[in-house]
């Protein structure tokens, strides 16, 4: 690999900073007296401690999936904090949120306060594990959207939580969302109710904070009859030597005619040049297409962690409903990520869409995994499926694992593939015009990546194209 | 046109350049004027084409002797988009596809830095697509070009057109044309050599590379230089393309 291409893919982290907040950290390791505490210190019902012992009880018959094209030592799971959270207070306004925090938001480039008020979006901001400020509550109260943490909801609509958590990912389902089950400490909740269009972009910021404080959110979002909703998912970790675990759970349901669109920006901490630390991402998102005619689109943009395991995925049990995903994947250094989707068409004349593109740089491993399946009931069923993968250089790995189960005739299922690499010769064909080798590997990236930053609110595609920027450019010349 | 009193744009002294170690130029000299027009012509493996990539930087071409100034500049000193600003422009042999960036939008990036480059007024996308398409009349292209990915799924000829589109664009003033005419029907041969001669001024200068006369007979040089062995060995006017095209190259060896 040319030098120019080397400095390109050796940009520092810039979010690798510790925020000074005294935590109330619970002892490590996992026991059903850890999940006892959690429930205890969340004041939670009866109910969901049951739903946290059960997972926890089918976990420890599970074991860990060997599956994926990653590798990474063994998990010591006696060995993380599952409980920290920043001194508990009650907020009645945004001046009442702890200066150093919001210190930590400026860095990350997202002042939440002004910026939420620009930009007419709604931050329920996650820090470690308790929800510690909403904004623009009262305003979707108005037309009675319901969006705050999922440990308020619990108190507040325990009622719709018990309806639905676990409803489209059983606690059961695979190791690390029995885990997430067992020991979620927050995230968040939204309900549009029938009939509401969502008047703005809900977002949440995550950002994992304590050192070796596993981070096991839980996000919930239903839409009743005719809603919409678009849901905005971005996540900056700091800096850290040893491995952080990261196991969330998202449920996203849509009834009759319902729509939901959920976009993810990931910038966790990928782990240094030599591949030591970072994020391991081990989640577990999938929507169910419970109505006619409803729509669950994900668009990822994935740039973090050290090991990304994640399948947005899609159950569209409603006939005519529709499922998408958008991913962006980006390897560098010694990442390494085993991600794709799972379209599960149930319904007749359900439709799914899967753009993916993966660039790996550097000596990382980018792996789509994707899995088209087709019941005998889905009549008239339609996939198209493209996954393309870029390198950068040539010490990183593409590969690609789709999976087609078809059990009706009558469906029609695509699937197509390209492979391309950024080289010299492109670069240098850049350079005869006069183009710097940031410029080109930035619009050769953009162009690549277009058909999935076209999905993105506008102010996540922005953000999107610098990050991607500022993964790939670095000090040239 | 050759005038006495001609600004000399491009000059190469003792030029030596490797590939993977191993030397293929082994002392070019060659002295180009504004107003001129230069054939380089040889047999494949004579290393022309080594000639045209490593005055533009390529990187895998290892300069290992001599010097290139170019006006006044010392253009070994210049990153290769340096040497691109400067005014000196390479039309590739084999253009690379870049599939995803449209041709209008790396058209404008390169024209916009360029021009600032020069201190001269960037165009926004609106006044560039004017711009380009005008340029594109001149090439006989259809402008569903612009919106088409930069030489992805371009034939042979499409490719080469788009070359000379950029040339037109960016208003080099020394281009150097890497085979061209390879690859083009008799009819986008024609166009691409008036597209060509209608660029050339008297304030800029054109090097053709190429191994056939036939580009030659649409494209007048003023001189004629054959390579063999990574040298210049002979040097004439337009007759020694007509000479080589009737004797070949072994005519050449032998005269040298």
């Amino acid at each position: 690999m040319s030098s120019v291409l080397e400095n390109l893919v050796n940009q520092p982290y810039r979010h690798g900073f510790v925020t000074d907040i005294e935590s109330d950290t619970a002892p490590k390791g996992l026991s059903e007296d850890t999940i006892r505490l959690i429930s205890s210190k969340k004041n939670e019902p009866e109910w969901l401690l049951e739903f946290r012992l059960k997972a926890y009880r089918h976990w420890l018959t599970m074991a860990e999936p060997a599956w994926p094209n990653v590798k990474y030592p063994k998990i010591d799971f006696q060995e993380i904090i599952y409980y920290s959270a920043p001194r508990p207070k009650k907020l009645a306004s945004m001046d009442e949120v702890d200066p150093e925090l919001l210190k930590t938001f400026e860095k990350l480039g997202v002042p939440m306060n002004e910026r939420a008020k620009l930009a007419g979006v709604a931050v329920d901001v996650i820090f470690d594990s308790v929800s510690v400020a909403t904004t623009y509550k009262q305003k979707l109260a108005e037309v009675g959207i319901l969006f705050c943490s999922i440990s308020e909801a619990v108190r507040e609509h325990p009622e719709l939580v018990r309806k639905h958590i676990g409803s489209v990912v059983p606690p059961g389902d695979n190791y690390y969302a029995a885990l997430n089950s067992a020991v979620f400490t927050d995230g968040s909740f939204c309900y549009i109710p029938k009939g509401v269009k969502c008047p703005m972009e809900l977002s949440t910021y995550f950002r994992i904070n304590t050192q070796e404080s596993g981070q096991f959110e839980r996000t919930l979002i239903v839409a009743e009859e005719g809603a919409t909703v678009s849901y905005l998912e971005g996540c900056t970790a700091p800096k850290f030597d040893s491995n952080q675990l990261h196991a969330a759970v998202v449920e996203l349901v849509a009834l009759d005619n319902a729509e939901i669109k959920y976009s993810t920006v990931q910038n966790w901490y990928a782990g240094d040049e030599n591949g030591v630390g970072g994020i391991y991402n081990f989640v577990t998102k999938r929507g169910l297409c419970k109505g006619v005619n409803s729509k669950i689109s994900w668009t990822q943009v994935e740039t973090g962690s050290a090991i990304t395991w994640k399948y947005p995925s899609c159950v569209l049990l409603g006939d005519n409903s529709i499922g998408e995903f958008y991913s962006v994947a980006l390897t560098n250094h010694h990442q390494q990520a085993d991600t794709g989707t799972k379209m599960v068409h149930i319904g007749k004349n359900t439709r799914s869409r899967i753009i993916s593109k993966g660039i790996s740089a550097g000596q990382s491993n980018n792996s789509y995994r994707g899995l088209v399946k087709i019941g005998p009931r889905a009549e008239n069923a339609r996939n198209f499926s493209q996954c393309d993968s870029m390198l950068v250089g040539s010490k990183c790995g593409a590969n690609t694992f789709p999976y087609i189960q078809v059990q009706n005739n009558g469906a029609t299922v695509e699937h197509e593939a390209t492979t391309s690499r950024i080289g010299e010769e492109q670069l240098f064909y850049f350079a005869s015009r006069g183009i710097g080798a940031e410029e080109a590997v930035s619009m050769i990236i953009n162009g690549f990546c277009r058909d999935v930053f076209q999905q993105l609110p506008m102010e996540f595609a922005v953000e999107a194209t610098k990050l991607l920027g500022l993964k790939l450019e670095g000090s040239v010349g | 046109m050759i005038r006495a009193d001609a600004k000399v744009l491009l000059e190469v002294k003792g030029l030596r350049a490797r590939v993977s170690g191993v030397e293929i130029l082994k002392g070019i000299d060659l002295k180009v004027a504004a107003g001129e027009v230069h054939a380089i012509m040889g047999r494949n493996g004579s290393g022309k084409s080594t000639f045209a990539k490593a005055l533009a930087g390529h990187p895998a071409y290892e300069v290992s002797g001599g010097t290139a100034r170019f006006e006044g500049r010392d253009v070994f000193d210049m990153a290769p988009e340096e040497r691109a600003r400067a005014g000196l422009f390479l039309g590739f042999q084999y253009p690379v596809e870049i599939p995803g960036v449209s041709n209008s939008a790396f058209l404008r990036l390169a024209y916009n830095t360029v021009q600032a480059a020069r201190g001269r007024e960037e165009l926004d996308p609106l006044e560039f697509d004017d711009y380009a398409r005008e340029k594109m009349k001149l090439l006989d292209m259809d402008p569903a070009f612009l919106d088409r990915s930069v030489n992805e799924g371009f034939s042979g000829g499409e490719k080469k057109r788009n070359e000379i589109l950029q040339m037109a664009l960016l208003e080099p003033r020394v281009a150097i044309l890497d085979e061209t005419d390879s690859g083009l029907d008799i009819d986008a041969l024609r166009v691409v050599a008036h597209g060509v001669n209608r660029l050339a001024t008297p304030g800029n200068a054109v090097v053709l590379v190429t191994h056939y006369q036939r580009m030659l007979g649409y494209i007048v040089p003023d001189y004629v230089h054959v390579m063999e062995g990574g040298r210049i060995v002979k040097t004439g006017g337009k007759a020694l393309a007509e000479e080589l095209e009737a004797r070949g190259y072994d005519w050449v060896r032998a005269a040298a």
